[in-house]
Protein backbone atom coordinates (compact mmCIF):
# COMPACT_ATOMS: atom_id res chain seq x y z
CA UNK A 1 0.00 0.00 0.00
CA UNK A 2 1.62 3.55 -1.07
CA UNK A 3 1.20 6.94 0.68
CA UNK A 4 -1.82 8.97 -0.83
CA UNK A 5 0.42 12.24 -0.42
CA UNK A 6 3.94 11.05 -1.80
CA UNK A 7 3.50 7.38 -2.68
CA UNK A 8 6.00 5.49 -0.64
CA UNK A 9 5.79 2.19 0.14
CA UNK A 10 3.38 2.23 3.76
CA UNK A 11 5.34 -0.62 5.73
CA UNK A 12 1.99 -1.79 7.92
CA UNK A 13 2.77 -4.61 10.05
CA UNK A 14 0.83 -7.83 10.26
CA UNK A 15 -0.65 -7.59 13.74
CA UNK A 16 -1.27 -3.59 13.40
CA UNK A 17 -4.91 -3.20 14.66
CA UNK A 18 -8.20 -0.91 13.53
CA UNK A 19 -7.50 2.59 14.90
CA UNK A 20 -3.64 2.67 15.04
CA UNK A 21 -1.83 5.15 13.42
CA UNK A 22 0.73 4.17 10.21
CA UNK A 23 3.21 7.25 9.24
CA UNK A 24 5.00 7.49 6.14
CA UNK A 25 8.53 7.25 6.21
CA UNK A 26 9.05 9.59 3.22
CA UNK A 27 6.68 12.33 3.96
CA UNK A 28 5.44 11.74 7.55
CA UNK A 29 1.94 12.20 6.73
CA UNK A 30 -0.33 10.03 9.13
CA UNK A 31 -3.21 7.85 8.59
CA UNK A 32 -5.35 5.84 10.44
CA UNK A 33 -6.22 2.07 10.15
CA UNK A 34 -9.87 1.90 9.28
CA UNK A 35 -10.68 -1.36 8.46
CA UNK A 36 -8.27 -4.25 8.35
CA UNK A 37 -9.45 -8.28 6.72
CA UNK A 38 -6.67 -10.31 6.31
CA UNK A 39 -4.28 -8.83 4.18
CA UNK A 40 -6.75 -6.08 3.00
CA UNK A 41 -6.10 -2.71 5.11
CA UNK A 42 -7.97 0.78 4.42
CA UNK A 43 -6.66 3.95 5.96
CA UNK A 44 -7.91 7.32 5.99
CA UNK A 45 -6.50 10.30 6.76
CA UNK A 46 -5.38 10.47 10.44
CA UNK A 47 -7.04 13.11 12.80
CA UNK A 48 -4.29 16.39 13.50
CA UNK A 49 -3.17 16.94 17.36
CA UNK A 50 -6.07 18.61 18.81
CA UNK A 51 -5.87 21.23 21.97
CA UNK A 52 -7.11 18.89 23.93
CA UNK A 53 -5.44 16.12 23.29
CA UNK A 54 -3.58 14.37 26.23
CA UNK A 55 -3.92 12.54 29.61
CA UNK B 1 -15.06 -13.99 33.84
CA UNK B 2 -15.76 -10.34 32.82
CA UNK B 3 -15.74 -8.52 29.75
CA UNK B 4 -14.10 -5.22 29.22
CA UNK B 5 -14.59 -2.66 26.62
CA UNK B 6 -12.28 -0.11 25.83
CA UNK B 7 -13.07 3.48 24.10
CA UNK B 8 -10.73 4.72 22.42
CA UNK B 9 -9.73 7.48 19.25
CA UNK B 10 -6.30 6.57 18.47
CA UNK B 11 -5.21 3.50 19.51
CA UNK B 12 -1.83 3.41 21.32
CA UNK B 13 0.43 1.01 22.98
CA UNK B 14 -1.36 1.64 26.25
CA UNK B 15 -4.89 0.18 24.80
CA UNK B 16 -3.27 -2.64 23.15
CA UNK B 17 -1.65 -3.73 26.63
CA UNK B 18 -4.49 -3.00 28.38
CA UNK B 19 -6.57 -5.33 26.10
CA UNK B 20 -3.50 -8.44 25.96
CA UNK B 21 -3.42 -8.06 30.02
CA UNK B 22 -7.52 -8.35 30.26
CA UNK B 23 -7.31 -11.36 27.98
CA UNK B 24 -4.47 -12.89 30.03
CA UNK B 25 -6.39 -12.76 33.02
CA UNK B 26 -9.10 -14.56 31.24
CA UNK B 27 -11.78 -11.74 30.75
CA UNK B 28 -13.09 -11.04 27.32
CA UNK B 29 -12.70 -7.67 25.80
CA UNK B 30 -13.93 -5.30 23.13
CA UNK B 31 -12.56 -2.14 21.21
CA UNK B 32 -14.71 0.93 20.13
CA UNK B 33 -13.91 3.82 18.26
CA UNK B 34 -15.93 6.95 19.66
CA UNK B 35 -15.06 8.78 16.35
CA UNK B 36 -17.28 6.25 14.95
CA UNK B 37 -19.93 5.61 17.48
CA UNK B 38 -23.36 7.23 17.45
CA UNK B 39 -25.45 7.08 21.16
CA UNK B 40 -29.19 9.08 21.22
CA UNK B 41 -31.65 10.28 23.84
CA UNK B 42 -33.63 6.70 23.12
CA UNK B 43 -30.35 4.43 22.91
CA UNK B 44 -29.84 1.50 25.45
CA UNK B 45 -27.22 -0.10 26.77
CA UNK B 46 -28.21 -3.32 25.03
CA UNK B 47 -27.91 -1.57 21.48
CA UNK B 48 -23.85 -1.66 21.81
CA UNK B 49 -21.16 -4.02 23.03
CA UNK B 50 -20.20 -2.15 26.40
CA UNK B 51 -19.63 -5.27 28.40
CA UNK B 52 -19.29 -4.97 32.36
CA UNK B 53 -17.37 -2.06 32.44
CA UNK B 54 -15.56 0.25 30.06
CA UNK B 55 -12.18 2.05 30.05
CA UNK B 56 -12.36 5.34 28.56
CA UNK B 57 -9.29 6.26 26.86
CA UNK B 58 -9.78 8.68 24.11
CA UNK B 59 -6.73 10.96 23.66
CA UNK B 60 -9.37 13.85 23.22
CA UNK B 61 -10.50 14.99 26.09
CA UNK B 62 -13.36 16.45 25.21
CA UNK B 63 -14.35 13.40 23.13
CA UNK B 64 -13.41 11.13 25.94
CA UNK B 65 -15.69 13.35 28.94
CA UNK B 66 -18.79 13.97 26.55
CA UNK B 67 -18.53 10.11 25.44
CA UNK B 68 -18.11 9.30 29.55
CA UNK B 69 -21.58 11.62 29.87
CA UNK B 70 -23.46 8.86 27.57
CA UNK B 71 -21.93 6.31 29.02
CA UNK B 72 -23.52 7.44 32.48
CA UNK B 73 -26.64 7.79 30.74
CA UNK B 74 -26.92 4.47 29.48
CA UNK B 75 -26.12 3.37 32.87
CA UNK B 76 -22.57 1.73 31.94
CA UNK B 77 -20.27 1.64 34.64
CA UNK B 78 -17.03 3.54 33.43
CA UNK B 79 -13.35 4.28 34.57
CA UNK B 80 -12.85 7.29 34.96
CA UNK B 81 -16.49 8.50 35.97
CA UNK B 82 -17.86 11.54 34.37
CA UNK B 83 -16.87 13.66 37.66
CA UNK B 84 -13.36 12.45 37.53
CA UNK B 85 -12.71 13.42 34.18
CA UNK B 86 -14.12 16.75 34.59
CA UNK B 87 -12.44 17.09 38.00
CA UNK B 88 -8.62 16.22 36.51
CA UNK B 89 -9.60 17.91 33.05
CA UNK B 90 -9.65 21.41 34.12
CA UNK B 91 -6.86 22.36 35.91
CA UNK B 92 -8.71 25.34 37.84
CA UNK B 93 -11.09 22.91 39.17
CA UNK B 94 -8.48 20.37 39.98
CA UNK B 95 -6.40 23.03 42.04
CA UNK B 96 -9.15 23.95 43.84
CA UNK B 97 -9.75 20.35 45.11
CA UNK B 98 -6.82 19.63 46.16
CA UNK B 99 -6.55 22.86 48.37
CA UNK B 100 -9.86 22.31 49.77
CA UNK B 101 -9.16 18.68 50.31
CA UNK B 102 -5.79 20.00 52.53
CA UNK B 103 -3.21 18.45 50.16
CA UNK B 104 -0.03 20.26 49.14
CA UNK B 105 0.06 22.09 46.09
CA UNK B 106 1.41 25.47 44.82
CA UNK B 107 -0.39 28.52 45.08
CA UNK B 108 -2.62 29.21 42.37
CA UNK B 109 -3.98 32.59 41.33
CA UNK B 110 -7.12 33.17 38.92
CA UNK B 111 -8.59 35.85 37.00
CA UNK B 112 -11.48 36.06 34.62
CA UNK B 113 -9.88 39.17 32.22
CA UNK B 114 -6.79 40.40 30.72
CA UNK B 115 -7.52 42.88 33.19
CA UNK B 116 -7.53 41.03 35.98
CA UNK B 117 -4.32 38.69 35.31
CA UNK B 118 -2.29 42.05 35.12
CA UNK B 119 -3.98 43.53 38.27
CA UNK B 120 -3.25 39.80 40.02
CA UNK B 121 0.55 40.12 38.49
CA UNK B 122 0.69 43.49 39.97
CA UNK B 123 0.10 42.48 42.86
CA UNK B 124 2.08 38.72 43.24
CA UNK B 125 5.03 40.08 41.35
CA UNK B 126 7.00 37.47 39.26
CA UNK B 127 8.01 34.98 38.42
CA UNK B 128 4.86 32.96 37.55
CA UNK B 129 3.70 30.07 35.11
CA UNK B 130 0.88 30.20 33.15
CA UNK B 131 -0.92 27.20 32.25
CA UNK B 132 -3.73 26.92 29.65
CA UNK B 133 -6.86 25.53 32.48
CA UNK B 134 -7.77 22.96 29.69
CA UNK B 135 -4.38 20.95 28.02
CA UNK B 136 -1.86 18.41 28.46
CA UNK B 137 1.49 17.77 27.48
CA UNK B 138 2.73 21.23 28.09
CA UNK B 139 1.29 22.70 25.70
CA UNK B 140 0.92 26.40 25.86
CA UNK B 141 2.32 26.04 29.92
CA UNK B 142 5.43 29.40 29.86
CA UNK B 143 6.99 30.78 32.65
CA UNK B 144 6.49 34.10 33.24
CA UNK B 145 9.48 36.24 34.15
CA UNK B 146 8.78 40.08 33.06
CA UNK B 147 6.01 41.83 31.89
CA UNK B 148 7.35 42.00 28.37
CA UNK B 149 6.03 38.03 28.41
CA UNK B 150 3.14 39.10 30.46
CA UNK B 151 2.01 41.15 27.68
CA UNK B 152 2.95 39.38 24.85
CA UNK B 153 1.66 35.93 26.36
CA UNK B 154 -2.19 38.12 26.93
CA UNK B 155 -1.67 39.50 23.45
CA UNK B 156 -1.72 35.92 21.98
CA UNK B 157 -4.34 34.84 24.16
CA UNK B 158 -6.66 38.15 23.29
CA UNK B 159 -6.51 37.46 19.64
CA UNK B 160 -7.08 33.17 19.69
CA UNK B 161 -10.02 34.31 22.35
CA UNK B 162 -10.82 30.24 22.78
CA UNK B 163 -13.51 30.53 25.55
CA UNK B 164 -10.91 29.06 28.12
CA UNK B 165 -8.51 32.11 27.06
CA UNK B 166 -10.03 34.33 29.51
CA UNK B 167 -9.55 32.17 32.49
CA UNK B 168 -5.87 33.13 34.05
CA UNK B 169 -4.50 29.94 35.51
CA UNK B 170 -1.09 31.45 37.53
CA UNK B 171 0.90 29.43 39.66
CA UNK B 172 4.11 30.55 41.56
CA UNK B 173 6.98 28.72 40.13
CA UNK B 174 8.43 26.19 42.48
CA UNK B 175 12.19 25.80 43.44
CA UNK B 176 12.89 22.37 42.79
CA UNK B 177 14.91 19.87 41.08
CA UNK B 178 15.09 19.77 37.55
CA UNK B 179 12.56 17.13 37.23
CA UNK B 180 8.76 15.70 38.50
CA UNK B 181 7.63 12.56 39.55
CA UNK B 182 4.30 11.08 38.34
CA UNK B 183 2.93 8.58 40.15
CA UNK B 184 0.00 6.35 38.52
CA UNK B 185 -2.47 5.81 41.11
CA UNK B 186 -5.08 2.75 41.16
CA UNK B 187 -8.49 3.57 43.14
CA UNK B 188 -6.09 5.54 45.66
CA UNK B 189 -3.32 2.86 45.47
CA UNK B 190 0.16 4.46 44.71
CA UNK B 191 1.67 1.44 42.13
CA UNK B 192 4.24 2.61 40.41
CA UNK B 193 6.35 6.23 39.95
CA UNK B 194 9.34 7.89 37.73
CA UNK B 195 11.07 10.98 38.09
CA UNK B 196 10.72 12.85 35.07
CA UNK B 197 13.30 14.81 34.08
CA UNK B 198 13.74 18.19 31.98
CA UNK B 199 16.03 18.17 28.59
CA UNK B 200 16.99 21.30 29.71
CA UNK B 201 13.99 23.83 30.23
CA UNK B 202 11.45 24.11 32.79
CA UNK B 203 8.53 21.24 32.10
CA UNK B 204 9.20 17.61 32.32
CA UNK B 205 6.68 16.42 30.35
CA UNK B 206 7.81 13.04 28.44
CA UNK B 207 5.69 14.06 25.50
CA UNK B 208 8.37 17.36 25.50
CA UNK B 209 11.00 14.64 25.35
CA UNK B 210 11.96 14.55 29.23
CA UNK B 211 14.04 11.42 30.94
CA UNK B 212 11.86 8.46 32.41
CA UNK B 213 13.71 7.34 35.38
CA UNK B 214 11.93 4.88 38.23
CA UNK B 215 11.47 6.38 41.46
CA UNK B 216 11.10 4.54 44.79
CA UNK B 217 7.64 5.46 46.05
CA UNK B 218 7.64 6.53 49.54
CA UNK B 219 5.06 6.40 52.06
CA UNK B 220 4.54 10.31 52.22
CA UNK B 221 4.04 9.71 48.49
CA UNK B 222 1.20 7.23 48.86
CA UNK B 223 -0.55 9.10 51.14
CA UNK B 224 -0.46 12.13 49.30
CA UNK B 225 -1.35 9.60 46.05
CA UNK B 226 -4.35 8.60 47.92
CA UNK B 227 -5.58 11.67 49.29
CA UNK B 228 -5.45 12.98 45.50
CA UNK B 229 -7.37 10.41 43.78
CA UNK B 230 -10.14 10.84 47.11
CA UNK B 231 -10.65 14.66 46.32
CA UNK B 232 -10.68 13.82 42.64
CA UNK B 233 -13.21 11.05 43.02
CA UNK B 234 -11.21 8.21 42.78
CA UNK B 235 -10.38 5.77 39.41
CA UNK B 236 -6.87 5.68 37.62
CA UNK B 237 -4.97 8.62 37.77
CA UNK B 238 -1.56 10.30 36.97
CA UNK B 239 -0.96 12.08 40.12
CA UNK B 240 2.36 14.42 39.44
CA UNK B 241 4.15 15.62 42.43
CA UNK B 242 7.19 18.46 42.93
CA UNK B 243 9.92 18.37 45.44
CA UNK B 244 9.59 22.35 47.03
CA UNK B 245 12.95 22.93 48.76
CA UNK B 246 11.22 24.07 51.17
CA UNK B 247 7.82 22.19 51.31
CA UNK B 248 8.67 18.98 50.20
CA UNK B 249 6.13 16.97 48.10
CA UNK B 250 3.55 18.86 46.68
CA UNK B 251 1.22 17.92 44.08
CA UNK B 252 0.25 20.08 40.95
CA UNK B 253 -1.49 18.07 38.51
CA UNK B 254 -3.75 14.74 38.40
CA UNK B 255 -4.38 13.48 35.21
CA UNK B 256 -7.21 11.63 33.33
CA UNK B 257 -6.45 8.76 31.15
CA UNK B 258 -2.71 8.39 32.16
CA UNK B 259 -0.34 7.50 29.73
CA UNK B 260 2.05 5.06 30.99
CA UNK B 261 4.04 3.56 27.91
CA UNK B 262 7.27 4.77 29.15
CA UNK B 263 7.32 3.64 32.79
CA UNK B 264 5.74 0.32 31.72
CA UNK B 265 9.16 -0.86 30.83
CA UNK B 266 10.90 -0.04 33.96
CA UNK B 267 8.19 -0.95 36.52
CA UNK B 268 8.36 -3.62 38.89
CA UNK B 269 4.36 -3.89 39.21
CA UNK B 270 2.70 -4.75 35.71
CA UNK B 271 0.61 -1.66 35.78
CA UNK B 272 -2.49 -2.80 32.45
CA UNK B 273 -2.70 -6.21 34.91
CA UNK B 274 -3.35 -3.68 38.12
CA UNK B 275 -5.83 -1.45 36.08
CA UNK B 276 -7.56 -4.39 34.41
CA UNK B 277 -7.83 -5.91 37.99
CA UNK B 278 -9.50 -2.77 39.10
CA UNK B 279 -11.70 -2.55 36.61
CA UNK B 280 -13.01 -6.22 37.07
CA UNK B 281 -13.22 -5.44 40.93
CA UNK B 282 -15.58 -2.81 40.44
CA UNK B 283 -17.63 -4.57 38.72
CA UNK B 284 -18.58 -6.85 41.71
CA UNK B 285 -18.87 -4.32 43.92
Amino acid sequence: MNCSECDANLNIPDDASVGEIVSCPDCGADFEISKKEGSNVELKQAESVGEDWGE
Amino acid sequence: MSKICIVFDRLRLEEKLLQKEAKDLGNETSVLDAKITQINTDSKKSDFDFGDVVLERCVSYFRGLHFTACLEFLDVPVINEFNVANNCGNKLFMSLLLKKNNIPTPKTYFSFSKDGAMENVDKVGFPLVIKPVIGSWGRGVMQIKDKDTLDAVIEIRELTDGPHDRIYYLQELINRPPRDIRVISVGGRAIAAMYRKSDGGFKTNIALGAEPELCEITSEMEDLVEKASKAMGGGILGVDLMEDEKRGLLVHEVNNTVEFKGLVKVAKKNIPKEMIEFAVNSIRK
